[in-house]
Order: structure tokens, then sequence, then C-alpha cells
């Protein structure tokens, strides 16, 4: 990541294409993340929603927030009705019907609408190849149905269907790695993303959508209400969990590996799980094995990384 | 005159798609569609057809994808049967409200389990609320006809809502008809450019598919109601445009042998020629017998449908779905609830026959004439049998 903290105001593009007014909860990192990647994409752009927090924060009949072209069709479908819209601007300009011009198709939904219920329709999108990008805000549970779990939800996580009990921590599962899923499709571009690091994240969003065929970004949503937070401390939470390598800042482009951001001291996760309100329960021996997994995550992608700057 | 040619019905369907000129196409194979698609594609990949072909990876998808195509302001085809249209349904009920003008050809088959790939009408059945403009075809030709007029009728602006052909899966779908083509011009006059009221464009950004609250909600039904009621007059006029092009004019409610008939045959789809044939055969036993066709299921055509029922003393129903523990098939309930404020008003005989491609020749019409006589006979009328069931 550049250093440009000194410049930071100055360099943020004005124009915004969500609203202010919108219904999201104080201190919500999720509709932040949506926020810096309008201003990444700027408006000529098209929007499809998944059902979700984002949705339903920004579209209550007869009002909305959007200042772009938006379209919300199901819980399950964004990548599919991004692929349509796609589709269906490639072949008016093909026929004369519209003006010919760049126009960004983005997919967003959240990490139950990308790794459960929309992960076929994801899948089946960026196999075909179209040219869109697909941004899952990851705030690691289903929020706007009142915190249930994903399979995005961390290992130790309190949800209200993964409650910790008196037999069971919380959350039994693993969190599935959706980053390397969309890697898998071979896709010109696959990035992870943090709005604590809004400079990072703009610029991959503005590769993403730059990129020859379809573009995955996988944003980390700190959402302080199903994560049991004070809302002043989501951007903090952000960087926790990026220092702690639980989340870390990478993209694959064609294939290739790269780290964006070094973290200059890595953090124990405990410092990261320890103002949540939803890890509250967890025994050190818990946290150990947490460490542990995500030591080994991250030797395994710095693996990858190296891997990739051989092969070049 | 163009000269009728003689080919598959789902041909003569993917033909009209070309004719048509849809900008974008997306759909998941499934027997008995599966002909269509693969029509399709091959047009598109002989360049045949200038459309984008998506290849989708589920019916969900096609009908998602299409709700994209279609806001992106491209006009927009998928064909489906059975549990693809199950599969899809969540979407099928989204694109009314969103007024997306989509047309569908719906190969209509039984639905599992048991799993069986043959005709009925339990698919359409299924998504009968589903707010789309829902007609039904009794012939290869027909189903080229309605084909061409949907686009029309749902791209009207006063319309603006996507249309349903149902076309009898196998019956129809994979039989050879002589078929008579419209050429590119009469078709091009016809069917010009679609030209969207709203479409996803960043100079004059929309918002599509807001959610409502209980103080909105309703208001939206209503209007949506509405809409679908106001597009029957539309549909009238195109038909009867396409009827003074073509020579071949369709109505909501089509009579045969009807005038002065005291029993009516009421039937949906393909029944209609085997029905025809049976009028004509117990006719010539001096039975007052005729036949009514529903050709418009959505928006349901009452004022023609009463009209054809006039003087009428019983109507046999001959249904297509099971509406299980229910009062009668999907359509003799309809019918009797049609019926329910004429005074006088015919009686309702309804049976369920047919089902997953179980043949329904006209000997069993006029086994249904008999057995409706003895059922009237001994008061017997409520409810509804099972037709054809083996013992
Ligand atoms: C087919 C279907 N199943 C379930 C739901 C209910 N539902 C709506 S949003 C949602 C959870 C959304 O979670 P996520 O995608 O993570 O987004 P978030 O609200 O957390 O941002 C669920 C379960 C639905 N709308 N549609
Ligand atoms: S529940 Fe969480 S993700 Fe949803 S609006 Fe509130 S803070 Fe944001
Ligand atoms: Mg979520």
């Amino acid at each position: 990541m550049e250093n440009m903290n000194v410049y930071a105001v100055k360099l943020l593009p004005k124009g915004e294409f969500i609203a202010p007014g919108h219904r999201a909860c104080q201190g919500c990192a999720e509709v932040l993340a949506v926020r810096l990647v309008g201003k990444a994409l700027g408006r000529n752009t098209v929007v499809a929603s998944a059902t979700g927090c984002m949705e339903i924060i920004s579209s209550p009949l007869p009002t909305t927030s959007w200042r772009v072209p938006w379209i919300h069709v199901a819980f399950e479908n964004a990548a599919a009705v991004a692929s349509g819209m796609e589709a269906g601007l490639k072949v008016l300009m093909r026929k004369g019907r519209i003006p010919k011009k760049k126009i960004n198709v983005l997919a967003m939904g959240g990490d139950g609408g990308t790794a459960d219920i929309g992960l076929q329709a994801l899948s089946g999108a960026l196999e075909r190849g179209h040219n869109f990008l697909y941004v899952c805000y990851d705030n690691e549970a289903y929020m706007n149905t009142g915190i249930q779990r994903s399979s995005s939800t961390p290992f130790g996580a309190a949800t209200t269907t993964s409650p910790a009990g008196k037999v069971k921590p919380g959350q039994v599962t693993w969190k599935k790695n959706m980053p390397e899923i969309a890697v898998a499709h071979n896709i010109p571009y696959v990035a992870t993303a943090c709005p604590s690091y809004p400079f990072d994240l703009m610029k991959k969003v503005k590769k993403a959508a730059d990129a020859d065929g379809p573009a995955y970004v996988h944003i980390f949503s700190v959402c302080p209400t199903g994560w049991r937070l004070p809302g002043d401390l989501s951007v903090r939470a952000g960087r926790l969990a990026v220092e702690s390598c639980i989340f870390p800042l990478y993209e694959v482009e064609n294939g290739k590996y790269k780290l964006t951001y070094e973290v200059p001291k890595i953090r124990p996760v405990e410092d990261y799980l320890k103002i949540q309100g939803r890890f509250r329960h967890l025994t050190p021996d818990l946290i150990e094995k947490i460490q542990k997994r995500v030591t080994d995550n991250y030797n395994k992608l710095l693996a990858k990384i190296r891997f990739s700057e051989e092969m070049s | 005159m163009p000269k009728r040619e003689g080919m598959e019905v789902s041909i003569a369907a993917s033909e009209a798609i070309r004719l048509a000129n849809v900008d974008a196409i997306a759909a998941y194979p499934i027997t008995p569609q599966t002909h269509i698609v693969e029509h399709l594609s091959e047009f598109v990949a002989n360049g045949e057809l200038d459309a984008e072909f998506i290849p989708v990876e589920s019916e969900h998808s096609a009908m998602s994808v299409c709700m994209g195509t279609s806001a992106a302001g491209a006009r927009t085809f998928t064909c489906t049967s059975s549990q693809g249209l199950a599969l899809m349904s969540e979407i099928v009920f989204i694109a009314p409200p969103m007024q997306l003008p989509i047309v569908m050809i719906l190969a209509n088959r039984s639905l599992s389990g048991p799993l069986s790939i043959w005709n009925d009408h339990t698919d359409v059945m299924m998504v009968r609320d589903c707010g789309w403009i829902q007609a039904f075809g009794e012939n290869g030709q027909e189903i080229f006809d309605l084909t061409l007029a949907a686009f029309r009728i749902a791209e009207d602006r006063r319309v603006l809502l996507p249309f349903m052909v149902n076309m009898d899966g196998f019956i129809l779908s994979h039989v050879i008809e002589p078929i008579e083509m419209m050429d590119q011009e009469t078709v091009d006059k016809f069917l010009p450019v679609y030209k969207p009221k709203y479409r996803m464009d960043p100079d004059n950004p929309v918002t599509m598919g807001a959610f409502a609250m209980p103080d909105l909600y309703t208001e939206t039904k209503k209007a949506q109601d509405e809409k679908l009621k106001a597009s029957l007059p539309v549909i009238e006029e195109v038909w009867k445009e396409f009827g003074d092009l073509t020579g071949r004019y369709y109505h909501p409610i089509e009579t045969y042998k009807a005038e002065g008939a005291k029993t009516l045959f009421v039937t949906m789809g393909s029944f209609g020629e085997t029905a025809s044939t049976a009028v004509d055969m117990l006719r010539e036993k001096g039975e007052d017998v005729g036949l009514c066709q529903i050709r418009l299921w959505r928006p349901f055509p009452y004022e023609a449908f009463w009209k054809a029922v006039e003087g009428v003393d019983t109507l046999i129903i001959v249904d297509r779905a099971t509406s299980y523990g229910g009062p009668g098939g999907p359509v003799a309930s309809e019918i009797r609830s049609a019926l329910y404020t004429l005074d006088p008003k015919p009686r309702v005989v309804d049976f369920i026959a047919g089902l997953a491609g179980r043949d329904v020749a006209p000997v069993n019409y006029e086994d249904m004439y008999t057995r409706a006589k003895a059922r009237i006979a001994s008061g017997d009328i409520a409810g509804y049998e099972i037709y054809g069931v083996k013992e």
C-alpha cells in the first residue's frame, strides 16, 4: 500500500453513488465499503444487488439511495442478473441501439448471497466470462435477517444460529475461503480488501473494473451490530483483522498472487477477538486453536505468493 | 400467399424467435423444451440471429439473466418446462412488477414426482398467479403466431408485462406440422425494434426492484393487477392486427360448433384439436355438443367467456392438472367461480384427464360426455373425477 495518508482527503474522488440518508446502522463498515466502491467506479456504472443489508438500507419504496442505475431481483442471483445486464448492454452496443462506451457492470452481495445461496449463480457467471465485477461484502453472517451463521462466519463466533452454548463454542466450522473459490475459476482478477484501507480498496476495485473479463473482490466488512462491538471501533476492527493476518490484503492477477499490504508487525489474533462480543465466550485454548489456523493459512498464502514470484 | 412448410413445431417456434430478432436468449435445457434452445444456439452460432445466447447453469439463472438483459433494454426470450419452471419460479413472479416484457415459451410438462417428462399442465398451474400474460396454443401454427404476437403485446407501452406462451410438450413440441411462415419484412413491420421505457442507463439512472413496506405493498399489487387486466384490450387489438396481416385471427375464447349447443367441452391447449373431432362425432350422433377453448388464461377473459356459455346447460371441463384435495381441477375451479354471479348459469362437470402424457382420444371425450350425463342424472357433480384411472 502506498503511503498517501497525508493527501488522503484530496485524492478521494468527490462523486458519491450512494446518497447519504440511508438506513444502515451507525458505524456500518459494509456501507462504507459500498461508498468506496462507488467512488472507485464512478457514474458510468450499473449495479445488480442481492437481497441483504445493503439492499434493505438503500431502497424502501418510494425512495432510493442510488444515484446510478440499480436493480435488485432476489437474494441468490445478483451475479446472474449482472451477467444479463452485461450481455444486454453488449448486444445493444453491437447493434448500434445505444452509444458505445465503457459501462462498469457491478454485482454485489453479502457473504450469504455470495458464498452460500448465490454461489452457483456466481460460479456460472464467472465461468461464462462476462465482463463484470462481483463484490462480496463479507460481514461474516446473515445480518439482514438477524445475525444467523453463514459459511463465511469464522470459527468460534456466536450468531443466532450458532450460539455459544454449554457444549458448543459458537460456530464450529472454519470460514469458507471464497476468494480462493473465485481464483479457481481462472478469472483475470481476484482481490481481498477492507474499507479500513480505503486507497487499497479503491485501487483494487478500479483494477477489477478494468480487467478483461470477470473480476471478484472480497471485502471484509465490519458489522458492529452483528459482531457486538461499538460502532466507533469498526474501522479499527478491520485494521486488527488485517494486522493479525486473519484477513490478509492480497490480489491475484492472472493467477499471480501478490500481497498488497505487508503487515509491519503481526499481532496476536486475540487483539482482534477480544474487542468483539461475538467472541466473548472463547477460552484460551480455543483462541490458541484459532491462532494456529490463522498462522497456517497465512503461511499457505505466503507460499503461493513466493511461488508466483518464482514463476515470473 | 406464403406457402406452408412441414416442420417440427419446436423449429417453428425457434423461427418465430429468429424473425422477432431477439437480442438476448438465456435458457437451460430440459425435455421437452430442448429442441428450441438447440435451434436457437445454432442460429446464433451461424450468424443467422444477432443475439447474445447465454448458456446459464440453471433455470433460476436463466430467468435472472433475462431480468438483467431485459432491464438493459434488450428484447429477451427464454423457454423451459416443468422442473425448470419450478426452479425459476421465484424469479418468474418478480418480472411483472418490474415491468420487464420477457417472452417465454413453456413446453408444458408434468412435475415430479414421480419423475415424468410427459405433457400436462401441472407446471403452468403452479405459477398461475405469477402475473404474466398466459396464453395457450392449440397447434404448431398457433405457437408460431402467438409467439410473434407475444413480443408486440408484451412490449406495448400500455402493457409492459412478460408473456408466457404455453405449448403442450411432445404433443406439440415434437411433432411435424405444416406451418405458414412469415417473411422478415412483414414481421419487421408488425414488430418494430423494442424501445424500452426504462432501462439501465447511467445517463438516466433508475432504481428497479425497491422493497415495499406494508404501507405501500398493497398499492403496488393493486397497480400490478390493474395493469394485467388492462392488457386485455391491447391483446385483442394486436391479435386483430395480426389477423388482418396473415388471415389468422385469434381470440381470448375460441368456440367450435358452440352455437345453440346445450353442452360445451371446455379445454386449453392441444386438447382442443381432439375435442373438436369428438364434437363432430357426437354431433353426428345427434348430440347437442360444442367446444369452448380458453386461449387466454391470464388476464382471464370474463366477458368473452360469459358470452360463449350463454344459454348452455352443461360445461364439461377437461382439466390437465390436479389440485390435490381441492374443490376441482384448476380450470374447473376458476370456471365455477367465474360463473357464480351468472343467473341462470350452466352446471359444471369436471374431469381431470391426460396427466403426464396419458392419451385422451376422441372416444374418451365421448365417454366423458356419457359419464357427465350419468353424474348429472345422479345429482353428483360436485368436485372432480380423475378420468381413466386403471383399476
Ligand atoms: C431465497 C431466499 N431465502 C432466504 C431469504 C432471506 N434472507 C434475506 S437476506 C438474508 C441474509 C443476507 O445475508 P448476507 O448475504 O450475508 O447479507 P448481509 O445482510 O449480511 O449484508 C436472508 C437469509 C431470501 N430473501 N430469499
Ligand atoms: S446490521 Fe451490520 S451490515 Fe447491516 S446495516 Fe447494520 S452494521 Fe451494517
Ligand atoms: Mg452477511
